[in-house]
């Protein structure tokens, strides 16, 4: 029906592509976690004082939480003395100073991974700011943006070279204490990227970062700030991919978007994760804390995620409807294969009057994943004239996969409209079989089926007046 | 063309097959017949390759090859066709996009060229004119909605579209008004020539007074009892299945 679904159609039970380890000498922390470590790393990257007292901070808030266990997913404990908080290619002593100086060998990762960098960007008019195992190495596209006034960078240059900004906005959407993984983050985040769209600044191009971790047992610790400033218009997007491994490595980012008065942020994320194989082993433990604050009046976040990876993904990119009239969207497609663990959802947290709230949600679940939605609508008692739409849609394949929908509403102001939809549609094993029996490639099989399903779904809700579950309805 | 060795096949932990042996040449027609639930269509979905029945000993031989380690689409382009018992319904998936897709996966497979949206109707239409069906069917879902007479049918029509090699048509006569029964004979003997094989799994003598078989089989408990020629089939259909087992057991 739409392009996203038949593009997702596609990915499902495609082999991992991206499969491979690079051979870059990575200087690592021994694994370990304690405040010397938070204090070599921040050393390491020459910080100033107030970041390192931040971190600190982090650190010991994190020391007094408990991990959390309420998500839909189970996972082995995660040890987190075995992990290695920092790790940073060797060629980072001498950075290089163009696309030319760039290790090669990175250059040809790039190459695997289907991200010919230099071209790419040229045709697609992509700035991409390359974070490899978590420090930038190339970043490109810098003059036509700082021509508009934009900054974007990583994260340790922001912090040296606008201090200012990052003391006033790190933080203040997703505080320290926020939830364990945000407190680790907070504490041990090696780079991630930073972006400031100044005043009615319209960003001229859509920025871009590719994500990969690559040295083994190194937990990757992102950490992105976006500011729009007031008037202004971002959109970025986030590219994760990682090489095959045996052992499950832990991923915890924290993504931060602050949009003042009449300020537009779009960050879209294609996460294909290495999920594990058809038994399980291996794969990426996905926890991302992912926040965008609505703070002016009449401003704009979108989330749009497209999720094919990881073993165990637990994600819930949120808005805080903080400005009046301003609006929050979340569209989301997660495909789970094998035994792979979605869990995902959004938050949307109605502050301000006349707000405004989209949720849209596609799960695609086969083998024996489980996909799980969970989502929270929250209207404040000042949020006035509040309104919320939301639609789940999951497709179940096989008997053996599950999908499973957790709507909570917080309804506190009696104007609030708020609506739920949701669909559950399967394919069969024996519907499978068949047009695999006629000569059709389990691919194709699937998505043929997954098509007729689409087009039956789309007529008749042509035919039919909108069928609503209207839940947390108050009419005043 | 099937060689079938001793074969056992179970789906969770219940066995069905039970050490089942057959031997199918090409040019050849077998009828295999038997009481319910003694295994026929699990025979059949074990040739064609669903993946809730696992082989548990013996062999299955395909034109030389190991049948066994072919995925189910591979076995279909190599030429085995199943007729099912109960088509499955697949809403809002063309009947005619079906058709295309397989045939033309069969074509690519075999480095034939592929048909084109144009020569694929003109063959559809002369196949189901010929098997009487109406040619509003290509633009409906796959089976969907469709009575269980015009699912049969519909097999039949594959069946015609695909000409394949090693046909398995699990009761493909049932259900079927004379007309029908006497559309679906035709569309098999049409099949029928020197290279290719059919296998037919059947209640009734019925279909067998128009196709006529060159062997019938007797299946039971997961085994064949018992072989012969057509007119084991007039013996079965005049005495029921007791007297094959009490033979067996004796
Ligand atoms: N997927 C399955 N799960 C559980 N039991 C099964 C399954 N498939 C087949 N069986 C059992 O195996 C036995 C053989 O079934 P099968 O369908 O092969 O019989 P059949 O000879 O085709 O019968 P009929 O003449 O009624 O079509 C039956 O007892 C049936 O209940
Ligand atoms: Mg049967």
């Amino acid at each position: 029906m739409t392009t996203e679904t038949e593009n997702i159609e596609s990915l499902v039970n495609r082999r991992y592509e991206h499969g491979f380890v690079t051979d870059i000498d990575s200087d690592s922390l021994p694994p370990g976690l304690d405040e010397d470590v938070v204090r070599a790393i921040s050393a390491r990257k020459e910080e100033p004082e107030f970041m390192l007292e931040w971190r600190l901070r982090a650190y010991r808030l994190w020391l007094e939480m408990r991990e959390p266990t309420w998500a839909h997913v189970h996972y082995p404990p995660i040890d987190f003395n075995e992990i290695s908080y920092f790790s940073a290619p060797k060629s980072d002593k001498d950075r290089p100073k163009s696309l030319d100086e760039v290790d090669p060998k990175l250059l040809e990762t790039y190459d695997k991974l289907g991200i010919p960098l230099h071209e790419r960007a040229r045709l697609a008019g992509v700035a991409v700011d390359a974070v490899f195992d978590s420090v930038s190495v190339a970043t490109t596209f810098k003059e036509k943006l700082s021509e508009a006034g934009v900054i974007f960078c990583s994260f340790s240059e922001a912090v040296k070279n606008h201090p200012e900004l990052v003391q006033k906005y790190l933080g203040t959407v997703v505080p320290q204490r926020d939830n364990f993984y945000a407190a680790l983050n907070s504490a041990v985040f090696s780079d991630g990227s930073f972006v400031y769209v100044p005043k009615g600044v319209r960003c001229p191009m859509e920025l871009s970062t590719y994500f990969r971790i690559n040295a083994a047992n190194t937990g990757q610790f992102e950490r992105t700030l976006i500011v729009a400033d007031e008037g202004s218009h971002v959109s970025y997007l986030e590219g994760c991919t990682a090489p095959m491994r045996d052992e499950n490595q832990l991923h915890a980012a924290v993504v931060e978007l602050v949009a003042l008065e009449g300020a537009e942020i779009k960050y879209s994320t294609v996460q294909n994760w290495y999920p594990g194989d058809e038994n399980g082993k291996g794969g990426i433990f996905n926890f991302v804390t992912k926040r965008g604050d609505c703070r002016g009046a009449n401003s704009k976040i979108s989330w749009t995620q497209v999720e094919t990876g990881s073993a165990i993904t637990w994600k819930y990119p949120s808005c805080i409807l903080r400005g009046d009239n301003s609006v929050g969207e979340f569209y989301s497609v997660a495909v789970a294969n094998n035994f792979q663990q979605a869990d995902t959802g959004t938050k949307m947290i109605h502050i301000g009057r006349n707000t405004r709230s989209t949720i849209v949600s596609k799960g695609i679940s086969a083998g024996r994943a489980q996909n799980a939605y969970r989502g929270l609508v929250r209207v404040m008692p000042q949020a006035r004239d509040a309104r919320n739409h939301t639609q789940c849609d999951s497709l179940l394949i096989g008997k053996d996969c599950g999908a499973h929908t957790f709507p909570y509403m917080e309804i506190k102001n009696p104007s609030a409209r708020v609506e739920h939809e949701a669909t559950t549609s399967k394919i069969s094993a024996n519907q499978l079989f068949y047009c695999r029996q006629r000569g059709i490639s389990e691919q194709g099989s699937l998505q043929g089926i997954t098509h007729g399903i689409c087009r039956r779904s789309a007529e008749s809700a042509q035919r039919q007046p909108r069928r609503r579950r209207r839940l947390g309805t108050v009419n005043a | 063309m099937l060689e079938i060795k001793d074969l056992k096949a179970s789906t969770g932990d219940t066995p069905i097959l039970n050490g089942l042996s057959l031997t199918v040449k090409a040019g050849e027609v077998h009828a295999i017949m038997g009481p319910n639930g003694s295994g026929k269509s699990t025979l059949a979905q074990v040739i064609a390759g669903h993946e809730d029945y696992v082989v548990t000993e013996g062999s299955v031989e395909y034109k030389g090859r190991d049948l066994l380690e072919l995925a189910p689409e591979e076995r279909a382009r190599e030429g085995i066709f199943l007729g099912f018992q109960y088509p499955v319904e697949i809403p809002g998936v063309n009947n005619a996009y079906l058709l295309k897709a397989a045939l033309n996966a069969k074509r690519k497979h075999h480095g034939v060229d592929e048909v084109d949206a144009f020569e694929f109707l003109k063959l559809a239409r002369e196949k189901m004119a010929l098997l009487g069906m109406d040619p509003k069917f290509l633009n409906r879902g796959v089976n969907e909605g469709f009575s269980g007479g015009e699912k049969k049918r519909n097999e039949i029509l594959q069946l015609a579209m695909l000409e394949p090699e090693l046909a398995i048509l699990d009761e493909t006569d049932s259900g079927l008004d004379i007309d029908a029964l006497k559309a679906v004979a035709q569309g098999v003997n049409a099949l029928r020539s020197p290279d290719r094989a059919i296998v037919l799994v059947t209640h009734y003598q019925r279909l067998l007074d128009y196709v006529e078989p060159d062997v019938v089989h007797v299946l039971s408990g997961g085994k064949i009892l018992r072989s012969g020629d057509k007119s084991l089939a007039l013996e079965l259909e005049e005495k029921g299945y007791d007297w094959v087992r009490e033979a067996a057991n004796a």
